[in-house]
């Protein structure tokens, strides 16, 4: 165990491309591996991967183990946990990051039962203890009423999910220069349990939340589907995605797939619309990235108003029509 | 017909406005806010449904078996209300201090001692620690495969269709059983408990087992088998410096609102 050195991050591949929480790994990686003065290394799984070894070189990698094998083509439990079971025995880290997506979600928690260690899901910050040079992991508890700060005394490697947006990603620089070491996954399609036999893409129309500069986010205070059509015309008008805390998603009156919070979409805009919403931990936890949060709440005491810079203590059915044809004479 | 298990734990009402929340920084516990009720982890009520839609159309039994400490009884036996069989309670101070890794080994443990089982059901994550790997942990320790996190499940003799949350969609899996499924809050809401399943509930007598009684050791129990140590537990400082926009109306609030926006060019 005290053998085990260096940073590891798990990369993800979207559609063939390096998904955004790899350049955010490798970013907050690069920071942990500065403080121990140990390297930061890069592991991607997947079938076909190409080039990108070079690009997570790019974005901060010294090392890039690539793991390509058709039956990595799309995640299964089975399948990435043998392989990455394999690469940490091998490589043996000190410290293995995943992003707390999809993916992570599933991945890390299985794989750190298989090597004997813990992992701290869904941290929000992470740093080297100066004495002890173990990983401090921060994660929100309690729905983000709490932060929580782990450590991983008597297991390596340390392991930690990190939640988007957290860390910043390093600029790209091209002229970085790493090596690129591929590992055989050497997996038996038997032991491969599970099987994706389809796909389904619910694609939003628009803006994609986690991309947007503007979201115009309602909650359970809009009351119906139909009120929530009231949110179009100015979300339009600012360019902006549609949001919803989850009591709309659980309503039905909006897709599921729109839900910011713990358990849904994290975004980080500029301008975050919060109408008609408590502002509960829970959904904090999806826009705390966001710079400025404007409130729009019929009660005082909601606790968005403790978070927002600007706030209207009204109606949203009587606020949002007027405040959305001022802007559209403003912008228009 | 199918014999399924689901996980569910017992804590406080994750509703609870957030000015009731506090923690003693010192003994990195939370401290029990006054008129705050217990609840089932909603996420485990999602579990509960899961399983209780497979058992509404092609019967089987559902147990329940929840760890903890300090059961409120008309609580833990929601389960059994909502339409579930047994109910196993997990209860031991060598329990205590737990981890992911203590919790999900005394599951394991205790899911083993029910013996036959063709599903197991958990919640994505319990909502007071997040922490959102116990259910993995558990299928890991008894060797069978899981998908996480999941908002339809299917049988269909031994197989096993679920719909797997990702980025923007989901996908299909099919596998077979015995599988291990957590449940997200997109399965939909789950039952309300008859009066029937209530009546029923309260007369059912909760099967209660010690470590000693699952074949638990001792040294993998509670913090003796704990492998993530709390350093720190605190609540953030929230700055709160809103400014409250006036108007004489709701509208002139609202023009005032896009005025200011315009003012400091956030529109």
């Amino acid at each position: 165990m005290a053998d085990n050195k260096g940073v590891m991050i798990c990369g993800e591949i979207i559609e063939g491309k390096l998904a955004p929480i790899t350049a955010e790994l490798l970013g907050g990686g690069r920071d942990l591996a500065g403080k121990l003065g140990e390297e930061l290394s890069a592991v991607l799984l997947g079938s076909g991967i190409g080039d990108l070894a070079k690009e997570a070189i790019a974005l901060g990698a010294d090392k890039v183990y690539v793991v390509d094998d058709p039956l990595l083509k799309t995640y299964t439990t089975d399948a990435y946990v043998a392989a990455m079971e394999k690469v940490v025995k091998e490589i043996s880290p000190n410290i293995l990051l995943f992003g707390t997506t999809p993916l992570g979600r599933d991945l890390a928690p299985r794989l750190a039962f298989r090597l004997g260690t813990s992992v701290s899901m869904d941290c929000t910050a992470l740093d080297i203890d100066p004495g002890s040079k173990l990983l401090l992991q921060t994660r929100p508890v309690y729905g983000g009423n709490a932060l929580a700060v782990f450590v991983c005394e008597g297991s390596k490697p340390q392991m930690a999910a990190v939640r988007a947006k957290a860390m910043d990603p390093k600029d790209r620089d091209d002229s970085r220069s790493g090596e690129v070491i591929p590992i055989a996954a050497g997996l038996d399609p038997a032991a491969v349990r599970t099987k994706v036999v389809n796909t389904v893409k619910e694609e939003v129309e628009g803006i994609k939340l986690e991309d947007a500069d503007v979201i115009v986010c309602g909650g359970r205070g809009v009351g119906s589907a139909e009120d929530f059509k009231m949110l179009e015309p100015l979300a339009k008008l600012l360019n902006a995605a549609i949001g919803a805390s989850r009591p709309p998603c659980d309503n039905g009156w909006v897709s599921p797939s729109i839900q910011i919070g713990l358990t849904g979409k994290i975004v980080g805009p500029t301008l975050y619309i919060a109408v008609a919403l408590s502002g509960s931990s829970q959904h904090m936890a999806g826009c705390s990235g966001a710079k400025n949060i404007i409130a729009i709440n019929k009660d005082a005491e909601a606790n968005i108003f403790k978070e927002a810079r600007f706030g209207i203590v009204g109606d949203f059915k009587k606020v949002i029509p007027a405040f959305t044809d001022k802007v559209k004479e403003l912008v228009g | 017909m199918p014999n399924m298990i689901v996980c569910v734990k017992q804590i406080a009402d994750p509703e609870a406005p957030p000015g009731s929340f506090k923690v003693d920084e010192a003994s990195k516990k939370v401290n029990p806010a006054a008129g705050v009720s217990q609840v089932v982890s909603p996420f485990d009520e999602q579990a509960i449904e899961a399983a209780l839609r497979i058992k509404d159309a092609q019967g089987g039994k559902i147990t329940a078996i929840s760890l903890g400490s300090n059961f409120v009884m008309d609580v833990i036996k929601k389960p059994l209300s909502m339409g579930a069989d047994e109910l196993v309670l997990l209860q031991d101070p060598a329990f205590e201090g737990g981890d992911s890794h203590s919790t999900a080994y005394a599951l394991a443990m205790a899911i083993k001692k029910v013996g036959e089982f063709d599903l197991i059901f958990c919640g994505r994550q319990a909502a007071d620690w997040d922490a959102g790997q116990v259910s993995s942990g558990i299928a890991e320790i008894l060797g069978i495969p899981s998908v996480t996190p999941v908002k339809k499940v299917e049988l269909d003799g031994n197989k096993v269709t679920v719909e797997r949350i990702i980025t923007d969609g989901y996908d299909v899996i099919e596998g077979t059983t015995p599988m291990l499924v957590s449940v997200s809050n997109e399965l939909g809401e789950p039952r309300y408990p008859k009066l029937k399943g209530i009546m029923a509930a309260a007369k059912k007598e909760p099967i209660v087992w010690s470590a000693a009684d699952i074949g638990a050791e001792p040294a993998k129990c509670g913090a003796a088998g704990a492998r993530a140590k709390l350093e720190k537990l605190f609540v953030p400082v929230k700055e709160g410096v809103c400014e409250i926009i006036e108007g004489e109306s709701p509208e002139e609030a609202a023009v005032a609102l896009a005025l200011k926006l315009r003012e400091v060019r956030l529109i």
